[in-house]
């Protein structure tokens, strides 16, 4: 059973000013006395989440609002147990892929292939997984022969399609997404869209960070509002969208 | 490598956690591989000779250094030069492994906060990568070995065994150097720094049997880099290395995963919030 589950989870993060990341200027600091240094050398902490408690269950579609530095970004990042809690306890039961930077593993000078390759190892495909999908990931790429020369001399438009092709050609039980993929021009668009919808579909829990309501509106089933780290609200879209958004 | 599945009432902390990330690693050690050739093979987009260029550097090195200290301790030319070729190119190897280990997590930072895999890939990746350059340097060795108009004998593949305890031994040591330089940066200068001295002060470019009398021999014997690098070395200059090579060879890689393991462990958790 897939399911994600957060009790009374806080994340803090350090912030090293320059004196207390370098082990060579805490020894400096002794050795000079280190009154002056030592001031500066507290170690301050920023809160990016504070006391959540979040049960996601198979079938969710989460929506996720809140201004910028409301803690989204780090709530996806502990469901897809990058940052492991300060505080609190985590439990991820499912295959989870996040789709936060679609070209990570993409090496410019390679060719399109060897692209889709490197970008199926990144998601944790296997071989016969990407081989399976090769032909199906070129032909929606509509890249045709260009995927035989490097990455580097493609627009940017159709960097994007390759990365977008690779990326959503995965399956995972967990999906992670911040902001919508859609890229390309309108007849790709069109297309793009489809297949996230297929993709969305096959999953079985969504998690969706965004700024736009009418995505957030058609996609999800329920939506958490982040302010300051906490969680202020949480329940269907139309209650907490219309709060969010002030209508 | 479908990781990640049933991670209930994950534990944070404790040599279970860094014992599971390895674990996990070996898993999918496919994508260590991949990227790790991946970082080779870049060398090779755009240029024909690829990463022969640092074979290339590697052997002009040996020859000047072979010409210049070769008159210098005047040692007999031919076999200086067989031994400070095997020398370096081992060196080498030890030296940048342990020198990229330190930036490995950092360098890795858009993988590690962007997908979750465990971070022994990372060392994985950075170890793979410099075994297939050093395949690339070990060429020089036939080369030294015609020109000398010397043989190979089978004794020589006992270099194996040496060179996969060397490994296991790079692989903790980086992975600490990898910890500790992600929380404090500039502690890769000071490891930089202090591979260079240790350059000098192991019998690389020397011979142990050209230290003036009043040195005594403990200077080298205390260093386990010197030992390391005797396994391989020896082997493949057609002798046996000394018992006590290969008692502290496997002397500091128990010593040394232990303490990994712990520290790794206690630590691994904190990664991702120091980049």
């Amino acid at each position: 059973m897939t399911s994600i589950q957060l009790q009374n989870v806080s994340v803090e993060f350090p912030i090293y000013n320059s004196p207390s990341r370098s082990l060579k200027n805490r020894v400096l600091s002794v050795a000079t006395g280190g009154k002056i240094e030592r001031k500066s050398d507290r170690l301050v902490v920023v809160s990016g989440l504070r006391d959540v408690t979040l049960t996601i269950r198979e079938g969710e579609r989460i929506g996720l609002v809140g201004h910028n530095g409301s803690g989204k970004t780090t709530l996806l990042r502990v469901l897809s147990g990058i940052y492991i809690p300060t505080h609190g306890e985590v439990s991820i039961e499912g295959h989870c892929i996040s789709l936060i930077n679609i070209s990570l593993g993409i090496d410019p000078d390679a060719t399109g292939y060897e692209n889709i390759r490197l970008r199926g190892v990144m998601m944790g495909m296997s071989p016969r997984e990407i081989a399976e999908k090769m032909d199906e990931i070129a032909a929606f790429s509509g890249l045709g022969d260009f995927l035989d020369v490097p990455f580097r001399t493609y627009s940017s438009g159709m960097q994007l399609r390759l990365a977008f092709a690779t990326s959503t050609a995965v399956r995972p039980e967990i999906l992670i997404m911040d902001e919508w993929l859609s890229t390309g021009d309108e007849e790709f668009k069109g297309r793009a869209n489809q297949r996230m919808a297929e993709l969305v579909d096959a999953t079985k829990i969504l998690v969706l960070a965004s700024h736009s309501r009418q995505l957030l509106a058609a996609n999800c089933n329920r939506v958490i509002w982040l302010e300051y780290g906490r969680i202020k609200m949480d329940g269907a879209p139309d209650e907490v969208l219309s709060a969010y958004f002030g209508c | 490598m479908h990781h990640s599945v049933g991670s209930s009432g994950m534990r944070k902390t404790g040599a279970r956690v860094a014992l599971a990330d390895m674990v996990e690693s070996l898993r999918s050690i496919r994508v260590a591989l991949v990227f790790g050739w991946q970082d080779v093979a870049q060398r090779y987009r755009r240029s024909r000779i690829g990463a022969f260029w640092l074979t290339l550097n590697t052997a002009i090195f040996i020859a000047a250094i072979g010409l210049i200290f070769g008159t210098l301790f005047r040692a007999p030319a031919g076999e200086f030069l067989l031994y400070l070729g095997v020398s370096i190119i081992v060196w080498n190897f030890l030296s940048t492994t342990i020198a990229e280990g330190c930036t490995t997590f950092i360098a890795s930072e858009g993988i590690i906060l962007q997908v979750r895999m465990p971070l022994f890939i990372h060392i994985i990746r950075t170890l793979w990568r410099n075994v297939i350059i050093l395949g690339h340097n070990i060429v020089i060795f036939p080369v030294v070995l015609f020109l000398v108009g010397d043989f190979l004998d089978w004794k020589a593949l006992l270099a194996v065994p040496g060179l996969l305890l060397l490994i296991l031994n790079l692989a903790w040591l980086t992975l600490v150097c990898a910890l500790i330089c992600t929380r404090f940066r500039d502690m890769t200068q000071v490891f930089t720094n202090f591979l260079q001295v240790m350059f000098y002060l192991t019998p690389v470019m020397w011979m142990t049997r050209t230290l003036p009398e009043r040195v005594p021999s403990l200077v080298y014997e205390v260093n386990p880099f010197y030992h390391l690098l005797q396994l391989v070395r020896m082997p493949l200059l057609g002798e046996y290395p000394d018992g006590i090579s290969w008692i502290v060879a496997l002397g500091v890689a128990v010593v040394g995963w232990t303490w990994a393991i712990i520290f790794f462990g206690k630590y691994r958790w904190r990664v991702a919030y120091w980049l």
